[in-house]
């Protein structure tokens, strides 16, 4: 991460009263993350790419693309989750806790894959959506 | 429906790092015509041209024509629906948490 402190991303941690090893396992194994989050083809395979498929509606076709880019059983998980031309990254982060486990979910990018070909300049989408959003902010 | 529509636009268009860098200049500097956008943009005028065409296709620029040149300016009003992205996400993320925590327990029966 050489994002500047501008770096937009979202952070939810939720305490659950479950072992690590069980959360992975709603995680990681493809008919059972469709039980919570939605229908797809993941494997816990770094580099596998994988479809997230929720209900198309007008304007959206309902598909997310992904590509597993971290496994870190019982512990980390990170893929990609593209959708609409944006272009992010989530991160699942396992903690276990005397109570059971600390689940951490991050997503963060918000950048597009063209910009690291993009010379000279810094226009990735968190830097962007900050600037931008002091902007918008602005109108009001 | 027409406004997700209109976010799919938004997003489309500013997935180009050259579009963004042009919407960004434009916000910030104010009106520009075409020539001095290339200058800054480091592509050519055409592909300027074709930038300017998906943005105003996105309402993110309207142009103005004063004599043989079209001056364009940024109207980031029409970034909001990128903006409540990070809301929407926030709000779908914890219902996924509680979807989570719920199977969690069916799993144990």
């Amino acid at each position: 991460m050489n994002e500047p402190a501008t770096t937009r991303s979202l952070v939810i941690e939720r305490e659950m009263p479950h072992p690590p090893e069980k959360i992975w396992r709603a995680l990681t194994q493809g008919p059972l993350l469709e039980e919570w989050l939605m229908k797809n083809d993941f494997q816990p395979v770094v580099g596998h790419p994988f479809k997230f498929r929720s209900t198309p509606v007008p304007g959206w076709n309902g598909i997310i693309d992904s590509e597993v880019l971290l496994i870190e059983p019982n512990s980390r998980l990170s893929y990609s989750w593209s959708t609409m031309g944006m272009n992010s990254v989530v991160t699942w982060t396992l903690t276990p806790t005397t109570a059971g486990t600390r689940v951490r979910l991050e997503q963060t990018g918000f950048r597009s894959e063209q910009d690291a070909a993009y010379k000279g300049a810094n226009y990735g989408w968190t830097k962007f959506m900050g600037n931008m959003e002091r902007v918008v902010a602005a109108l009001d | 429906m027409q406004a997700q529509l209109a976010t799919d636009h938004v997003f489309t268009a500013l997935s180009d790092p050259t579009r963004r860098a042009i919407f960004e200049h434009l916000a910030r500097d104010g009106e520009q015509n075409v020539r001095a956008l290339t200058a800054r943009a480091g592509v050519s005028q055409p592909a300027v041209s074709k930038h300017l065409g998906i943005l105003k296709h996105a309402r993110l620029v309207r142009d103005r024509r004063a004599g043989r040149e079209t001056h364009y300016s940024a109207q980031p009003q029409a970034l909001k629906p990128m903006i409540d992205w990070m809301t929407f996400y926030a709000a779908f993320w914890h219902d996924r948490f509680d979807r989570l925590e719920s199977f969690l327990q069916r799993m144990d029966q």
